[in-house]
């Protein structure tokens, strides 16, 4: 069993922190590696990518946004009420080392995600350029936390009631345009929002790495469900990754394999609503 | 009157009474009920008692075969069962899952002319009738020796390792990647076949005799081997099976509707997709099911997607029937509830729609050419032969090999050039001090009872090492 010990709702409540005991998770993880998350018998395996580690007290914190049945599960459990399993730490790490000026953007959850490598970024030596983004100013998470892990935040609003108008892409242009020095991008968000990114990055000639959110079973390499082509060849994002080459990925192929199960999604999610509010 | 000599009345096999194939093709109950004690009692009267049984040469761990069974006949079941254990610690297991018909019963002398004595079905007897009656002693532990015993793996390689070991007096721990224990047994096999319920209380009996239970726990990412040591074990045993699944390589294989046979059993048997929506994990409920290969794991595939309601379940096999792997017992099954095959045959490629389902597979027909390095006819493809069958899910089950996520993080482990450890065949010791392994992870993907025997020899092994030295 695996108690919550804090918990945080963020974005109207669409979005969730669980800060979580996992003492030997939290002294094993690294920045860019998941956990998968159990919340209890009948439930699903969810990966979740760390957004954060306390190896003294021995936690963890997921960040997640509220999509699905199991999500919507998880946003049932309180404080001191516990997950069934949870599993990690899986994927690989990021590397992490000095580069120079690097770019990091994250958008939705992916801000999440992004945190930790942020952080890591900075502590190796780099200069690190953040900008995150949603859709409007209530939907912003982890501004403050993002600010102290980069040297200069940008945040981004799409319907300009925040911070820089317009997406992530404009301002990730513009710090392109002003800085010729920036050695690599880190983008992480939504899959289409990593598609655009990556197609820019490339024609700026920037290394981009992104961390994809497949779906999974196992996380160890035994099922094969979380599978992507990254530059025409079969990868198993849970172990070879889950970050990759942005300027490799199928996106398309991604977007339609996190389809797969949508109708299903729908009906369980449909029935777990009728049963919450009948309650 | 002549009186005529009375001829001692010739015993046919006992038929194992199961559930018609029409109603059990919807269900994911078990498929044979078990013998009644009558009708095992009968069947054992059919052994002959050899002198130099040739069953037990068949048997991968040397079961007391006619001992039992004439235990059997003399309705001692009790006694049959502590005879079994003394050489198989999972008997309900391997008298549902064992391929008997090239073990013991593959061997039997009375199969020359007849039906062999049907062993598996008396192994599985005694062993449900023990679960059911619990009457046979606890076997005895010996007393606490102080050392530290790590099982990685908790599949049959495991749980023989685990279970020796404790009985031994060391102090084990397994740890098991999965939320719940049971290795293939539990995840991949499907429940009409091995009741989950089995294994889970063969592990409950691991449990408590002593044995810790550790599961979420993926060794090589949470803790290393080395870092094992030096929390203070002695030897540990690593029973990690073959997990890593095969693709085809086809073009379309990314499609939705494509997975393979791990996934689908994963998310059918472990994750109890076949409960959705009362379990939360769907899986997609195909029509037109297509599943690529012919050994047991193709089996299970094919007769799952029955029981989640497809209209029509292929097997489509590259060579032909003479060479399928399969138990004969699950090939008979899946034809009497209506599998069809395909043999000869190969896929080309996958045919998807707009929204990247897969729709169609490409086929090829094959013919047999020469022997190739398994001494098996190498099919070859028949020009012009290319065909289209419809398909709204693929299962691919052609093969699994080694995992390299715990393998490849451990120094001084040695690996052969596919990813298996090497390991010494008669102990199982690998190249790193004080680390066995044994089961698929040494051997390939092969069998329940191999796994068990490989860890049975390491369990007498180790304890040779903590009780005298490397
Ligand atoms: C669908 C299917 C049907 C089969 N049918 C039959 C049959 O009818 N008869 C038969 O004899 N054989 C059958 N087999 C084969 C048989 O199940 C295997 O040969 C046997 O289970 C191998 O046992 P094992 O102990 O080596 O490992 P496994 O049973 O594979 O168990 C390995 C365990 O180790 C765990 N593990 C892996 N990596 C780690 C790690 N890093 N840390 C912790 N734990 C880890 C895995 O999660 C797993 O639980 C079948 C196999 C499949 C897949
Ligand atoms: S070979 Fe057949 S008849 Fe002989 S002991 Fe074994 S089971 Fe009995
Ligand atoms: S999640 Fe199963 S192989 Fe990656």
């Amino acid at each position: 069993m695996f108690k919550i010990v804090a918990r945080e709702e963020m974005a109207r409540g669409t979005i969730v922190l669980n800060e979580i005991e996992a003492p030997l998770i939290a002294k094993k993880a690294k920045p860019g590696q998941f956990v998968i998350l159990k919340a209890n018998e009948t439930g699903e395996r969810i990966p979740l990518t760390m957004a954060d580690t306390d190896p003294e007290k021995g936690t963890i914190t997921i960040i997640y946004m509220i999509v699905g049945k199991s999500t919507a599960l998880f946003k049932t459990l309180k404080v001191g009420d516990s997950y069934l399993d949870v599993i990690g730490p899986l994927g690989k790490a990021t590397h992490l080392e000095k580069l120079g000026d690097v770019v990091c953007v994250g958008g939705g959850t992916g801000v999440a995600v992004m945190h930790p490598i942020t952080k890591g970024l900075k502590a190796a030596g780099n200069h690190v350029i953040c900008i995150i983004g949603a859709k409007t100013k209530e939907l912003i998470i982890l501004e403050d936390r993002m600010k102290a892990a980069s040297h200069e935040l940008r945040v981004c609003t799409d319907d300009g009631s925040y911070g820089f108008p317009g997406f992530v892409t404009v301002q990730l242009e513009d710090v392109l345009q002003k800085n010729k020095n920036i050695k690599l991008c880190v983008a992480i968000g939504p899959v289409p929002m990593m598609k655009f990114l990556s197609q820019l990055t490339k024609k700026y000639n920037v290394p981009t790495i992104v961390s994809l959110n497949p779906i999974m079973v196992d996380g160890t390499g035994m099922c094969g469900g979380c599978r992507v082509s990254v530059g025409g060849k079969t990868k198993f994002a849970c172990v070879d990754g889950p970050e990759f080459d942005g300027h490799q990925v199928d996106y398309d192929e991604l977007m339609k394999r996190l389809a797969s199960y949508r109708e299903d999604e729908k009906r369980c999610m449909d029935e777990f609503c009728k049963l919450h509010d009948a309650k | 009157m002549v009186e005529k000599p009375v001829k001692k009345e010739k015993i046919s096999r006992q038929p194992m009474p199961e559930q018609k194939p029409e109603v059990r093709k919807r269900n994911f109950e078990e498929v044979p009920f078990g013998l009644s004690p009558e009708a095992a009692i009968k069947e054992a009267e059919r052994c002959l008692q050899c002198k130099n049984p040739s069953c037990v040469d068949g048997c991968p761990v040397s079961v007391d075969i006619p001992g039992f069974v004439g235990l059997v006949k003399e309705g001692k079941f009790t006694e049959a069962i502590s005879l079994i254990w003394e050489k198989n610690g999972l008997p309900a297991v391997c008298g549902r899952v064992c391929p008997q018909e090239i073990q013991c019963e593959g061997k039997c002398i009375v199969g020359k002319k007849d039906e062999p004595v049907a062993i598996g079905n008396l192994e599985r007897f005694v062993a449900d009738y023990e679960r059911r009656n619990r009457k046979a002693p606890m076997p005895t532990k010996a007393a606490p020796t102080g050392k530290k015993v790590a099982v990685v793996g908790s599949g049959p390689s495991g749980l023989t390792v685990a279970g020796d070991m404790i009985l031994k007096g060391h102090d084990v721990t397994l740890f098991e990647a999965f939320h719940k224990p049971g290795g293939v047994l539990v995840y991949g096999i499907p429940e009409f076949r091995l009741p989950k319920e089995i294994v889970f209380s063969e592990v409950e009996g691991l449990e408590k005799l002593g044995v810790k239970l550790e599961c979420n726990a993926v060794i090589g990412r949470i803790v290393s081997l080395d870092e094992l040591f030096a929390q203070g074990y002695d030897a540990i045993f690593l029973g990690v099976g073959a997990g890593l699944p095969t693709f085809l390589n086809v073009p379309g294989e990314n499609m939705i509707g494509i997975m393979s046979a791990n996934e689908y059993l994963t998310r059918s048997n472990l994750m109890k997709a076949y409960k959705f929506p009362e379990y939360d994990t769907p899986i997609i409920l195909g029509k037109n099911v297509i599943t690529l290969g012919a050994g047991n794991v193709a089996m299970d595939s094919a007769r799952t997607a029955l029981r989640l309601g497809a209209d029509s379940s292929k097997i489509v096999y590259r060579r032909s029937r003479a060479e399928v792997p399969a138990r004969g017992a699950e090939v008979h099954h899946a034809e009497q509830e209506g599998v069809e095959f395909h043999f000869l045959t190969a896929p080309v490629k996958f045919i998807g729609n707009a929204e990247g389902r897969v729709v169609a597979m490409e086929g090829l027909k094959m013919e047999l050419g020469e022997p190739d390095a398994s001494g098996r006819r190498r099919p070859v493809p028949i020009p012009g032969s290319e065909f289209t069958m419809e398909t709204d899910l693929v299962i691919i089950a052609v093969g699994t090999g080694a995992n390299p996520l715990l393998t490849q993080s451990t120094e001084g482990l040695k690996l052969n050039k596919w990813g298996y450890i090497i390991a010494d065949e008669k102990d199982g010791k690998t190249s790193k001090k004080g680390v066995w392994a044994g089961g698929d992870i040494v051997t390939g993907a092969a069998t329940v009872i191999l796994a068990m025997g490989a860890g049975r020899s390491a369990a007498n092994s180790m304890h040779e090492y903590l009780t005298r030295g490397w």
